[in-house]
């Protein structure tokens, strides 16, 4: 190896180690990313992504529980006299301002469709099966942490901070539901 | 650790300071793997295989953690969890087919790690701890690889699992109480299957606590050499840091080049293709062999093939186990007051023309189908094993004449050390 | 003591290894060759070129979907494919609407009845995996004769050089050799099996799949020859034992071309660092 002599051949010394360095740097940063998407949803979970609901034998004030995603799924066909109610109310007043319509499908104002997930911090409220406490509002009451919500699903007291989320679904035909 | 001229640990700033005065981390890495270790200047790409050892196996227990997060060590669903890892878990393929070959890659630096030894004579006061230590690294790793290999449940896994545990139905009266005891059952099942599985998680971190002890013992009297010379003074010794710590990078790069080739273009080249056969307890695979690393071994246990006293099966068994456990007593067998090699003529021979052709042919035997001729080769072979390291090996280490060493490792390296005006080199130049 | 203790140890195990030996000896010398069929006349697969073979090989897309059109028409009958999802096709070129209607042609994925509890079948939907043909081994072995179809999704990873594997047998088919009717008159192929010198031990259970030309019609209007029928279906099932294999290789270009790079600095810098230590040769 001849003599490198002066700031070039210090540099270029340097340059090498850092470049040396910085490569491993670089495969090892290669490596977390593999090592950190593995936790992501594996494909099949993905897959899983649509629900479908028969909502033709539900009776007006029933509601059943189907699982989307893993997840609790309400669908409820309201009486008449919880669509006034819903109807009733001032929307300005609410935590979060939505109408009972635009929580249902046009033409289908009495299937309400939510997820069985209190906003607050996921438990599934009480209120979809017979018998249950609906709590102050006449909709659903969450028991873990006492948020009431109304006959369209919506927060009216409590810590929860939103509505019951409405996921995305559409009527395939006139009584089955698909849900995501 | 040891000499008088190693650097000492000097912290660049407060915080450090704060640090190396209550919980000296950054000082305990100086010395063990830093600039405050000195190592003898002349090791060859020999001495890279320590490091690339512990490099698999922190590997290994990173893609393992990993794929335990997918399985399910359970026999009705534990072969569907592995097919799911490789077709739907984010790069899962690539996990499984890195942590599969890392086992074999483990293997072979490790396999390369001890043959160094054998040749060097590393086993050799002051450093039989390091040894024997080494050895227990070993045999958990032939625990681990073993137990690993059945989590696939597939029909080697089922099998050698059948196989494996069936060596200890060998041992008289206790042994087939004890099989059913380590099976929970009367052949692989669920049972076995968590058991493995809870095992095969816990051992590597045991290994990595071995591990450390084994380093520990290594810096006591530091690294052995090429030459056999102990270290003298301070010109026979570099730094490991940046000297070796680059030479392990640029090793490192090598090594992980041919692993990448296996994992990504031969990924079950190594493997076996009945163990993409679902596990079934009522077909036996036609040729039921282990992984190659057990090879030398399970051509030890299959030499027996005839009762003499005792039955070929125990024989076998005992066979095996003693060709592991003979390490343990190499310190002791080896009476040469020379470590290296390279300066012992008649060993040297032993090694090259005796031990490494005998390994060579008990893994072509421990692969092939339990036939002839490989059965009779395989015989010659096991005899040879045992002959060498307890019958040649003290012979030789006490009749062979030594060939003159130098000085000292400054003066193997540079040709001269001018501390050496008396001595065997100096007569020898002459 | 050590050394006298292993050298009667070492003595111990080398005259029993070798008591073995000779015994084996004698025998091996003594005792008539009693050679078999099935060592002499199995074949190795036949040499057959894939599009996905190598370092640098893709999936020829038009074959897989020729060979799911064979899997589906001829191989399903009777072999399951129970690790492969219909969504998977999607790698086959398919879009998300064929692979619905692709699904939805499998009529018989188990499921229960959501009002009764019963169970029954239904059409698939792409989150299903491929249903199998039989409700379990035992109904399998039932209707075969007590051989159970492999289930496919593996098989070429299950065989050594399992595509070209897949291939030979299913091209294999034939008559008795006559050599090896001369050699060994008591060779026989009992009923219910098939002579195929591909497979292990040469009598297969399973009845020739692909015997006759234009048995399935391609619609890209490729020449359904047995052969190419043959060949198809093999790739397609390279695929499904390891739908990831391009994606894999190609991954480990770029690996192994940044390891090339990482380790040829890392040689540089070893030089550079080692050059402050190198000897200074006074010869």
């Amino acid at each position: 190896m001849a003599e490198m002599n002066g700031e070039d051949g210090v540099r270029r010394r340097d340059f090498i180690n850092i470049a040396a360095v910085s490569a491993a740097g670089i495969g090892g940063a290669g490596v977390v990313l593999p090592l950190v998407s593995q936790m992501a949803p594996s494909a099949d979970v993905l897959a899983e992504s649509s629900t479908e609901v028969d909502v033709s034998a539900i009776e007006p004030g029933q509601a059943i529980k189907a699982i989307f995603r893993k997840q609790p799924l309400f669908v409820k066909r309201l009486t008449q006299a919880e669509i006034d109610e819903a109807n009733s109310v001032d929307v300005s007043s609410l935590r979060e301002a939505q109408t009972l319509a635009e929580r249902t499908k046009e033409g289908n104002e009495d299937i309400l469709v939510t997820m069985g997930v209190c906003t607050h911090l996921g438990c599934v409220p009480l209120g979809a099966a017979e018998g249950e406490v609906k709590g102050e509002y006449g909709g659903y009451f969450c028991p873990c942490h006492g948020s009431h919500y109304d006959t369209a699903g919506r927060i009216r007291k409590g810590p929860a901070p939103t509505n019951l989320e409405v996921p995305e679904y559409e009527f395939t035909s006139e009584t089955v539901i698909t849900v995501g | 650790m040891s000499f008088p001229w190693a650097r000492q640990y000097e912290p660049t700033n407060g915080f450090m300071k704060f640090l190396d005065e209550r919980l000296p981390l950054p000082r305990l890495v100086y010395n063990a793997v830093g600039a405050g270790y000195p190592v003898p200047r002349n090791l060859s790409y020999m001495w890279n295989f320590g490091v690339l050892a512990g490099f698999f196996l922190v590997a290994q227990i990173v893609t393992g953690v990993v794929l335990a997060m997918h399985y399910a060590a359970n026999a009705e669903v534990a072969f569907g969890t592995v097919e799911h890892i490789m077709r739907d878990v984010n790069w899962g393929w690539l996990m499984r087919y890195a942590h599969a070959n890392g086992a074999s890659f483990f293997f072979i630096v490790v396999y390369i790690h001890i043959f160094r030894g054998f040749f060097y004579s590393s086993y050799k006061a002051p450093r039989e701890m390091i040894w024997l230590l080494g050895v227990v690294i070993f045999l958990l790793m032939m625990a681990t690889a073993f137990m690993g290999y059945v989590l696939p449940w597939g029909q080697m896994s089922f099998w050698g699992a059948k196989v494996i545990t069936g060596l200890f139905g060998a041992i008289p009266l206790v042994g087939e109480p004890l099989q059913v005891w380590l099976l929970g059952g009367f052949a692989p099942d669920n049972a076995a299957l968590n058991r493995f599985f809870s095992l095969h998680f816990l051992l590597p971190f045991v290994i990595a606590g071995v591990v450390i002890l084994h380093i520990w013992a290594l810096h006591i009297p530091g690294s052995s050499n090429p030459t056999g010379v102990e270290v003298k003074k301070e010109s026979d010794t570099l730094p490991f840091h940046p000297y070796y710590t680059a030479k392990d990078g640029f090793g490192l790069g090598v090594i992980l080049l041919f692993f990448a080739f296996m994992v990504f273009f031969l990924p079950n080249t190594l493997g076996h293709p009945d163990n993409y056969i679902e596990a079934n307890p009522l077909a036996t695979p036609a040729h039921i062999v282990p992984e190659w690393y057990f090879y030398p071994f399970y051509a030890i246990l299959r030499a027996f093939t005839f009762d003499f006293i005792l039955s070929a099966k125990l024989w076998g068994v005992l066979a095996m186990f003693a060709a592991i456990l003979v390490w343990f007593f190499l310190p002791w067998l080896d009476r040469s007051p020379v470590r290296s090699g390279h300066y012992r003529p008649l060993f040297r021979k032993f090694f090259w023309f005796g031990l490494i052709p005998c390994m060579v042919v008990l893994f072509i035997c421990g692969g092939a189908p339990a036939e002839e001729p490989f059965v009779m080769i395989s015989q010659i072979a096991t005899a040879y094993y045992f002959l060498h390291f307890l019958v040649i090996l003290p012979i030789v280490s006490s009749i062979e004449k030594p060939e003159p060493l130098p000085y000292s490792i400054t003066e193997a390296v540079l040709g001269e050390d001018e501390d050496a005006t008396l001595g065997a080199t100096a007569a020898a130049k002459a | 003591m050590i050394r006298i203790g292993g050298f009667l140890v070492g003595i111990g195990f080398t005259v029993v290894v070798l008591f073995s030996f000779i015994m084996g000896a004698y025998n091996f010398a003594t005792e008539d060759k009693v050679g078999a069929p099935e060592y002499e006349f199995y074949k190795k697969p036949k040499d057959v070129a894939f599009a996905q073979d190598g370092a640098f090989g893709k999936w020829d897309l038009a074959q897989l979907q020729r060979g799911y059109q064979v899997y589906k028409e001829v191989c399903a009958a009777c072999h399951g494919l129970q690790y492969v999802a219909f969504r998977d096709l999607a790698q086959l070129g398919y879009n998300e609407d064929e692979v619905k209607a692709l699904a939805a042609e499998w009529i018989n994925v188990p499921d229960i009845d959501p009002d009764t509890g019963e169970a029954i079948v239904r059409p698939g939907v792409p989150t299903d995996n491929f249903p199998s043909p039989y409700p379990n081994n035992v109904a399998a072995a039932a209707a075969n004769n007590n051989a159970i179809p492999p289930d496919l999704s593996l098989m070429t990873k299950a065989r050594g050089d399992g595509t070209a594997y897949v291939y030979s047998l299913l091209t294999g088919y034939g008559p008795i050799p006559e050599e090896l009717t001369a050699k060994y008159p008591e060779f026989d192929t009992p009923d219910g099996l098939h002579f195929n010198e591909y497979f292990p031990n040469l009598n297969i259970a399973m009845a020739p799949p692909i015997t006759t030309k234009d048995q399935v019609t391609y619609a890209d209007g490729t020449e359904a020859t047995i052969s190419q029928m043959s060949q198809d279906v093999s790739a397609f099932l390279a695929w499904t034992a390891e739908p990831k294999m391009v994606e894999r290789k190609q991954t480990g270009w770029v690996v192994m071309l940044f390891l090339l790079f990482a380790t040829i600095l890392a040689y540089f810098s070893k030089q550079q660092i080692w050059s402050a230590a190198k000897p200074k040769k006074t010869k």
